[in-house]
Formats: C-alpha cells, structure tokens, sequence
C-alpha cells in the first residue's frame, strides 16, 4: 500500500512541474498588457514604461521565469495587481469558501443520486426508474449558471423563502472565528446559532444549482454499474441460496458496483471545481473561481497562475485520494500493486 | 422570545417591505437602519489613491475617508439634483485661502485631527503634496494638469498656514487642489512604515489609511467588501447622518437589480441601461440620471491611413450612423444626443455639444461617390468588451447601417486587458469608444483627445496644428477671447470628424425612496458624506 502511494506521488510530481511552466508560457503568450491597463485612464508612455518596469514584465521571459520559480519555492506566489493583496492569503481566504460550497454540494448530489441509482436499477422499467431518468437529463441539459439564476429567481426574488444572494452570510452578520474555513463547522465550534443558521441559508442555493448538474453522471453510474452487477452469477448464486433481498443488493452488489461510481466521483469533483466558477459569480460567493476570472479579465497573472497551480495541486491529491480509496474498497487493486 | 418581539415590532409599523432573515434581533434591525448598503460590482484595489494602478473604486475609499485641502461647492442641476459646481471651492481641511498671481496661501482648520488623534499640520500637507508630485505615474500626471509639479512649491509656512507657489499662471492649478489625488497624509504615520527602499511608504499604505476623513474603515475583505465607520470627531466638514456603510461586491447585474427591488440594498451604480429605464418608472426606487460632464461615446476613425484619411469618407460615415435607433434601442433613451443639431457650427463654448449631422443614407452614399468609393469597401469595427453591454448592440447597429453605404464592417471584439495596448499601437481602422475628463473645460478634452501630441486618447492619429494652437493657447486665456478659442476647435472637429460625436453617457443611479441627498462628483463616485437615510 505504502510502496503504490509512493509511487503515485513520483507520477505526481512531473505533471505539477509541467502545470508550473504551462502556466507561465500560457499567462505571458496571452494578448495584452498589464503595465496598460494598470497605468489608468489618462497614462502616457512613459508612465506605462514606468509601471512595467516596477511589475518586473521589462525582462526577459527566462530571466521573469526564474524569478517566478525562486518566489514559488519559498511560498510566494507573488501580488495580485486587482486586488492588491499576496496571491497566497488571497488563496488561503478564499479556498474554504469554495470547498465548502463543492463539498456540500457533492454530498448533497451523493444523497440522492446514490439511492436514486441503487433503486432505478433494483426496480428497472417502474416509474422509479424513469423518474431517474427524467432527473438525470433535465441534470445535464441545464448549464450550471442558469440553474443558479433560475433558482435564485424563485426562491429569493419571487417566492423570498430564499436569503438574498450577497455571498456566505447574511450582511449585517460577521463572519465566525476562523477555525477551518468552513462556515458552518466554524459557527458550530463556537456555538453559534444565528451565524450557523445564515451560513446554512446561503449555502443552499448555490449548492442546490451545483448538486442538480452532478446528479446526473452519479446516478447514471449507480444504475448502470448495479445492473451489471444484478446481473453477474455470484448474485443469482446468492439469491439462490436464500439470502435476503437487503443482504444480497447492499452487502453483495452495492458493494461490487462502486468502484465505477468512485471514479465517476473523482471526476464530478473536478467538474464541480470547474462549475464553481459560474455558481460564484451568481451568488457573489468569494470563493476561488470568482478570484480566478477577475484575474483573467483582467490580465492579472499572479492570480491566474496561483489559481492554476493550487488546482493542479488540489486534482492530483484528489487522483492520489481516490487511488487510496480503490485500494480500501477492492482488495484486488492491492494484490496487482 | 427576540424573534417573537422583532415580528411583532416590525407588523406593528407596518414595516415589513425589507425581507428580513428569521432570526434577526432588534439590534440588528437597528444597526440595519443606521446602516447604508452599496452594492456595486468592482471591488478597490489599494487604499491609497497615489499607489501603483489603484482603480476607480479606490478613488471612492480615498475620497471618504481622507481629506482634501478645498473641495467644491454644490449647485442644483436642470433636474433639481444635487451637482457639484466646479467654479465653487470650498473650505475641507483650509479654512481659507489668499490667491496672488505667483502663490496660493492656505489657513488650516485649528483642532482638525487624524482618525489617531495627531493634530493636522501644514508639515502633513508638504508631505502629502510632495509624495503627489513624486510617486510617479497617475496621480504626478493629474498633478501635472494643474501645473503642479515640484516638491520646492510647497511650502510649510508655519504650523497652520500652507504655500504653494505657481510655476506658471494656470487656470487649473486651484481646481486641481480640489481632485482626489491631493489627499492630506499622517506624515509622521507615514514615516514609520517608510523604508529607504520605499521612502514614500508605498507598500504600507496600499492596505492601511493614514488619513483624517469622515469615514474610518472598520472591515476590508479584499474583493468583496469594505465596512466604513463614520468618524465622529470629524471636524472639516458637517458630520455625515450615515453611521456605517457596507460596500459589498455583486458580481452579477441580475442578482444587483433584485436586491434593490427588493429593498435588501440600498443604493447602486452598475446596472445596464435597460435595468435603469426600467426601474426609472418603478413607484419604489428613486433614479437619478446625470449627464457625464465632458464625456462621449464616440465613433473614432483612422485618419492616417485610407479609406478614412479622406475626410469625405469619414462625414459620410457621420451622416449614416442610426443614431436615433442607438438612443432608443441601445441606451433606452438614458442618455443625451450629441447629433441634430442645426448646423456643423458650434453653439457656444461648452463640450460636448450637438453637431448637424443626422442620419441621411442618400447625402452618405452622395460624399462615398465624391470621394471615389462608390462601391465601398471592407474594414473593422473594434470595440472594448469590458463595454460590451452597451458597445455591442452599437457596433451591430453601426454595421448594419454602414453596410447601405457599401462599407462592409467586420466587427472586432478585443478584450478589456487588451484595449489600451491596441490603442496605443494606433492602426484599429475604426473604433466606438468612450472617453471622460475629470476638469470640465472644453480644451482639457481636446488636449486628450484631438491634440497633435497624439495622447492615448486620440486613437485616431489626428493631427492638425491649426487645432493644436487653438487648444494650446484656451488654456491660458479666458473671456471673449477664450470663447472665440473654444469654438474654433469646435468647428474644426465637427467639420473633419476623426471623431464621430453620438451620444453623451448618463451616470445613472438607483436607491431606495428612503435615501435621499445624492450628490453627483466629477469623479463618479459615491461621496457617502452628503447621503442621508430616513
């Protein structure tokens, strides 16, 4: 086990190498000028020149590169020119604000695409198993920005059961202690409530949005990987020997069948991460995708890169997380390792 | 128990048009009351007005919570609004002022303080002009516009009196004192976080006030908000009614325009054109719309390369733009013609104002033929997509229209990162743009923008050293003479249009009935001092 997490670690770090120099050529190939658009309204050359000159972008691109990796190595991921802060706090700020919303979301969308899958596959061709199929297609066809505006229409604007959608709390709250990050565990911690309750509130919508779009490829998996499973001799073997219907579709099939729903996990997370970006610009969420693509339009590179980079980081953990997980859940991978 | 007596209490004064989460306290409710909640879709970027690319927003922090040494005055606009008037300045930190032909004298208020309780001196003025006029970049150049431009100029006459000695006779060096960019600084503050690297404490106060003002700043969540506190000792002006304002970040303009409407936030700038006529007649919001001093969308061309170096190619363009249907369908009517007028003469020595051409297809394709291109040709339209929500429908517009006179435009959309690199390179054949000035004189907009020293601005590459002497010489001169200036240029700018006038913009905002004394600044943002909430 030890020797097959090393040596993933080892494939890791090549790609986080190759992640690094990408986004550095990618960032500088990129039309446009930096030094311009910060310069301001009425700027002449010269003081464009001058402001190129302090952003260190009058270099050469080696000479830029070297400077970018000798900051990396010791932790800096250099200044953000919108914002005006250090790329690393930004990140560190505004990463749990997006993880809580992605992690809430996928347990949402396990909750009910896993059961939902498990029983359009028990009860094929009933209306469980159609409404399954309804669920899923309305899931993917609906592009994530939309689901959020549509619902952030009739829950907050029509209909008002929904807070307004002004990002993690409500306005006149102030923000928990900073234990984790993570709103709701950090209001729980310090008991309170009120703060919780808010937190709670605004997370649903957006996390609602995200959850109906990574549905569908859950619950596709669920049925699609029980059917065959239902189907195999060892489960025709087990209801032949009289085991109850529970033991032989939990304990037998379920199990058998979820390798195919990790993997398709993994994946959705990665999807979700992507779909962050529109969810936060709906729901004024201050989380990392928001950050990423005001850095974008703005020709911020230091953000761009960071963001690229914490997210190169963040799905090569995750493959390594999901390898582990394979290992706990088959016993087969662990031979073959 | 709480939650039982706020519904009661809010039922009671019958109240209840504020969507309010359950579990909000009376405390609460109160604090939302003394509260004013802006919502608006860029965040600020520095704290410090004279920092490297600080942004608009930054230029509404430093304009609350620092202070200037005058300000202007206020006027009622056509409409009965509040509008600053820039041939008043009035007292902020100098009591009064003594102007001579070669130097301005200044009295500093007694007792005025910083937010750490330092007493305001004419040292911390020295201080702050000279870091103005030496940090280099945006806030030296606006120095500059008003002939401020060496430390040696000012002068610390004693503890309470401040000197500043012209260079030159300028007509803008007095209301240059009264911009953003002349804030007054803790200098001793200041001179602790100062390195030798960094004599003029750039990186410190980037993230941290060293100011005076009428607002303190109690929160700033870099990107999302920032949580200004009235400063109570406040003594250069009349103390604000607003207790606290909540600058908060909403990126989208669908979810901007839903909290006003329902009356979660208070006051906004950012919403399109359409949103803004639309909650014009809406009996619940208050929009007040202000005609952009000095400002213009614009239709630019090329003046240096064909076709649109033959002036009769550019005032065919000018008379087939869809002008009316730019005002009705793009602008939905909020904003001001800049076409129709009588005749290509100007009218008087204000700008901008109304030139004669109008949509005439026939007269277009008459000048097209005269001027060898009867059958047309093929160019770009470029335009900013950081503007596309209103430049987008123009240049469709545009293109469909130019395409009756035999100009088949292929419409190029250059991202906002890149527009002022593309500008400056000067070879975009035709461009729709905007373009603002902060002092409201006719030549400092043609300064920018018609100038033969060919600034950013005059992205058509015109160059007419007839127009050059005109503007050159309005700067220094007033009266009769003045006027007789300030038409000349007008006139040649109508008659060889590099520039297409089409409308001037609006600066639109929409708050609730409840808030009232909006001011409009030359800056275009929110002075929160004047805002009352009832």
């Amino acid at each position: 086990m030890l020797n097959l997490l090393l040596s993933r670690l080892a494939t890791a770090i090549p790609s986080i190498v190759g992640v690094v120099v990408v986004t550095f050529m990618l960032t500088r190939l990129l039309p446009g000028d930096p030094a311009a658009y910060f310069a301001g309204l009425a700027a002449s050359p010269q003081a464009i020149a001058e402001i190129r000159t302090k952003l260190g972008l009058d270099k050469s691109l080696p000479e830029q590169f070297v400077a970018y990796v000798g900051d990396l190595v010791q932790g800096n991921l250099g200044n953000s020119l919108s914002t005006g802060q250090p790329v690393v706090t930004e990140i560190a700020t505004r990463l749990p604000a997006s993880a809580e919303l992605t992690l809430f979301a996928l347990i949402v969308a396990v909750a009910i695409a896993i059961p939902l899958g498990v029983l359009a596959a028990v009860k094929q061709g009933t209306w469980v198993d159609h409404l399954c199929r309804i669920v899923t297609t309305a899931g993917v066809s609906l592009p994530v920005f939309f689901t959020g505006l549509l619902l952030a229409y009739v829950f907050y604007y029509l209909l008002q059961w929904a807070p307004a959608p002004t990002g993690r709390l409500d306005i006149f709250l102030s923000p928990p202690p900073d234990i984790t990050g993570f709103y709701l565990i950090d209001s729980m911690l310090s008991g309170n409530l009120e703060t919780f309750w808010s937190a709670l509130r605004q997370l649903a919508l957006p996390a609602i949005s995200m959850a109906i779009f990574s549905l569908a490829p859950l619950a596709r998996m669920t049925r699609g990987s029980m059917l065959a499973v239902l189907g195999s001799d060892f489960i025709r073997t087990a209801r032949a020997s009289g085991l109850s219907p529970r033991t032989v579709v939990f304990t037998y099939a379920f199990r058998n069948a979820v390798l195919p729903v990790i993997t398709t996990l993994g994946m959705v997370f990665s999807f979700l991460l992507g779909a962050n970006v529109l969810v936060e610009t709906v729901f004024a969420w201050p989380g990392i995708g928001l950050y990423a693509v005001n850095a974008l339009i703005t020709s911020d590179y230091a953000p761009v890169q960071g963001f690229v980079l914490t997210m190169a980081v963040l799905y090569v953990t995750l493959n390594l997380t999901i390898d582990f997980v394979y290992g706990l859940v088959d016993p087969r991978v662990r031979l073959e390792s | 128990m709480k939650r039982r007596t706020f519904f009661k209490s809010t039922a009671a004064a019958g109240a209840a048009i504020t969507a309010a989460p359950a579990v909000w306290s009376e405390a609460k409710a109160q604090a939302r009351n003394e509260t004013l909640l802006l919502i608006t879709e860029s965040p600020p970027n520095s704290m410090d007005i004279q920092g490297v690319g600080t942004n608009r927003p930054s230029y509404e922090v430093s304009w609350n919570t620092y202070d200037r040494l005058i300000t202007y005055g206020v006027k009622k606009d056509a409409n009965g609004n509040d509008h600053y008037d820039y041939t008043k300045l009035e007292p902020e930190l100098a009591t009064e002022w003594n102007v001579t032909p070669t130097s301005a004298t200044f009295k500093l208020r007694k007792g005025a303080k910083f937010h750490d309780g330092t007493p305001i001196t004419a040292k911390d003025v020295k201080w702050s002009f000279d870091r103005a006029v030496s940090v280099g970049g945006f806030p030296t150049f606006q120095m500059k516009a008003g002939s401020l431009e060496k430390p040696e100029q000012f002068v610390a006459v004693d503890d309470n009196t401040f000197r500043v000695d012209f260079v030159r006779a300028d007509k803008l060096t007095m209301p240059d004192i009264g911009v953003p960019v002349p804030v007054i600084m803790n200098s001793e503050l200041c001179k602790k976080h100062a390195t030798a690297a960094d004599p003029w404490a750039m990186e410190w106060l980037k993230n941290n006030l060293a100011a005076g003002g009428a607002y303190k700043i109690e929160r700033w969540q870099p990107g999302q908000e920032v949580v200004f506190m009235r400063n109570d000792d406040w003594q250069n002006g009349p103390l604000p009614k607003i207790k606290r304002v909540i600058r908060r970040i909403i990126p989208s303009a669908g979810n901007r325009r839903a909290l006003l409407e329902r009356g979660d936030a208070d006051i906004s700038f950012d919403l399109p054109p359409k949103d803004f006529a639309e909650l014009a007649t809406s009996p619940k919001l208050t929009v007040i719309g202000t005609a952009i001093e000095n400002a213009m969308v614009y239709l630019g061309m090329n003046v240096n390369e064909k076709p649109f170096n033959d002036v009769k190619v550019r005032q065919a363009v000018a008379w087939a733009l869809p002008y009316q249907q730019i005002m009705d369908s793009v602008m939905f009517g909020r904003a001001l013609p800049l076409f129709g007028g009588a005749d290509n003469l100007s009218k008087g020595s204000y700008w901008p104002q109304k030139d004669g051409y109008k949509t005439d297809i026939a007269k277009a394709k008459a000048l097209m033929a005269e001027a060898g291109y009867a059958d047309g040709f093929e160019t770009t339209l470029s335009f900013d997509l950081g503007m596309a929500s209103t430049s987008e429908p123009l240049t469709i517009l545009v293109q469909e229209s130019l395409k009756q006179i035999g100009i088949k435009a292929t419409i190029n959309k250059i991202p906002g990162a890149n527009w002022r690199g593309e500008l400056l390179k000067k070879n975009l054949p035709m461009i729709a743009n905007a373009f603002g000035g902060w002092l409201n004189y006719p030549e400092y907009f043609f300064f920018w923008c018609y100038h033969g020293q060919n600034a950013v601005f005059n992205a058509m590459g015109y160059k007419n050293p007839a127009m050059d002497a005109l503007i050159d010489k309005a700067r220094f001169t007033s009266g009769a003479e003045y006027d007789k200036l300030v038409k000349g240029f007008i006139d040649i700018a109508f008659e060889e249009v590099p520039r297409v006038p089409i409308y001037q913009p609006l600066l639109d905002v929409a708050m609730q009935k409840n808030v009232t004394g909006y001011r409009y600044w030359f800056h275009r943002q929110l002075d929160y001092r004047q805002l009352v909430k009832s």
